[in-house]
């Protein structure tokens, strides 16, 4: 029998390019937990002419929104987002780090007054999109660790 | 240039050259009605409310003294004991609540943002007076003022910033303005307390060149102005090991042998032990009067902001 190791998939997204080891980061940020409904394959440390390894991640019956298409590119910014519609790629799209985050990622500074009970989001200037340097509008410091604090 | 008139000040980096230049020069025409001996109304009828989450001297006193002498009128808190915040309202209820009450308003707050949360649900203009261990802009533009005022201009003047320069909150934010404004600057600290990376990328941005050191007398000799911070004891795990540090810091007339004679010696107060009292006798010693110059870079301010007729 002839063994696949990713399936094409019907109708769905396709998210290509994504560093390789944040798959498990990019699942958190579609919320794919227990109650998932459609098949999703994961597909890690996959060998990559462009960028030597990568990840992939493939979700059925799902095309997503664009607060999570802007999550995805704040921590995976290579990656590219292929929707799938009757197993045709209907649109392929690289993903861009939008110039302001908000209500995205949470400060890392404990004493910024977005990590209080103040009735604001938190919110991110993106003042560099390669590298990605992202700062907070409040605090102003810079987010150090962007994967990490991904709300 | 944007107009001041209605505008908040919440970060130095929020003001262009042209923006400082302006309040500078409008502090210098503010000096007599500081010290009395000119009188102004511009201000006649205005309310400005100060809102003091944290203690404060120098800050909340020279608004309170510069608002006065432009003959408007102040309210506030200093402390939150007994006002409605003690209750655990928020920030931005209170500041709603404030700024129906006058036409601007002056924040200290013990967290970092604060100022930029509290303009953004507030239509009257919102002045940072310090916001934890972020941003003052008011103390970096009287900085600026001593400076300006005392050597005559910035570029290719040689500061040197000396003490606590990672978490000391002053020594950010005018080394910011001062490489915006084109001078030389020295940073001078222990190697637990140097500037940090973001600051040191932002001089080189601005295609400037910085020197670092460790030590003092290495680098006093080329100095036009020495900005001086405390160092705080709870940054050293080990006692002994600050007061060798801080001792290293010193600055007193042995070490100012071999400065320039127009050398001044600046520093935010209030000071505990690094700046000798020898040296208040001295020509080099400005900081009392920089304490003084927050009253016309206040009045400046004000009367931008408010749209006094001065």
């Amino acid at each position: 029998m002839r063994e696949l190791r990713v399936t094409p998939i019907k109708n769905g997204t396709v998210i290509d390019h994504i560093p390789a080891g944040m798959a498990l980061k990019v699942l958190k940020i579609l919320s794919i937990g227990d109650n998932v409904s459609s098949t999703v394959t994961v597909a890690m440390h996959v060998p990559s002419q462009a960028m030597g390894w990568k990840d992939i991640v493939k979700v059925e019956d799902r095309e997503l929104g664009a607060r999570e298409i802007d999550k995805i590119a704040l921590i995976a910014p290579t990656a590219t987002v292929n929707v799938i519609r009757n197993y045709n790629v209907a649109e392929k799209r690289r993903v861009t780090p939008p110039d302001r985050a908000v209500g995205i990622l949470r400060c890392a500074n404990p004493n910024c007054i977005s990590n209080t009970r103040e009735p604001v989001e938190s919110e991110f200037v993106v003042r560099l999109k390669a590298p990605l340097r992202v700062f907070c509008r409040y605090c102003e410091r810079e987010l150090e660790d962007i994967p990490a604090h991904i709300i | 240039m944007a107009s001041f008139r209605g505008r908040d000040l919440l970060s130095i980096r929020d003001l262009s050259r042209a923006d400082i230049e302006l309040v500078l020069k409008a502090a210098r025409r503010m000096v007599p009605y500081a010290i009395g001996k000119k009188v102004s109304r511009s201000l006649e009828g205005k309310i400005l409310s100060t809102l003091f989450y944290e203690p404060s001297t120098r800050t909340r006193l020279s608004f309170e003294s510069a608002m006065s002498r432009l003959g408007g009128r102040v309210l506030g808190f200093s402390g939150a004991e007994g006002t409605s915040v003690a209750k655990g309202e928020s920030l931005a209820d209170t500041v709603r609540m404030v700024e129906a009450y006058s036409d601007a308003l002056v924040l200290r707050h013990p967290q970092e943002g604060a100022a930029r949360l509290a303009a953004e649900f507030s239509s009257k203009p919102v002045i940072n007076a310090g916001d934890g261990a972020g941003q003052h802009p008011t103390q970096t533009l009287l900085d600026l003022y001593t400076i300006w005022d005392e050597t005559g201009g910035f570029e290719g003047r040689n500061v040197v910033l000396v003490g606590d320069l990672k978490y000391g909150r002053t020594v950010h934010s005018l080394a910011f303005a001062l490489a915006e404004l084109g001078t030389n600057l020295t940073f001078v600290s222990p190697p637990t307390l140097e500037m940090p990376k973001e600051i040191l990328e932002h001089v080189k941005e601005r295609g400037l060149t910085f020197r670092a050191s460790h030590h003092l007398d290495e680098v006093i000799r080329d100095a036009d102005v020495l900005y001086v911070t405390r160092i705080q004891k709870e940054r050293f795990p080990d006692p002994q090991e600050y007061e060798k540090v801080a001792g290293s810091y010193r600055i007193d007339g042995g070490l100012l042998r071999d400065a320039k004679r127009d050398l001044i010696i600046m520093h935010p107060l209030p000071r505990t032990m690094e700046i000798a009292p020898e040296v208040d006798r001295t020509r080099h010693a400005v900081y009392f009067k920089q304490a003084f110059n927050g009253v016309p870079v206040r009045m400046a301010l004000l009367d931008l902001i408010l749209g006094g007729e001065s």
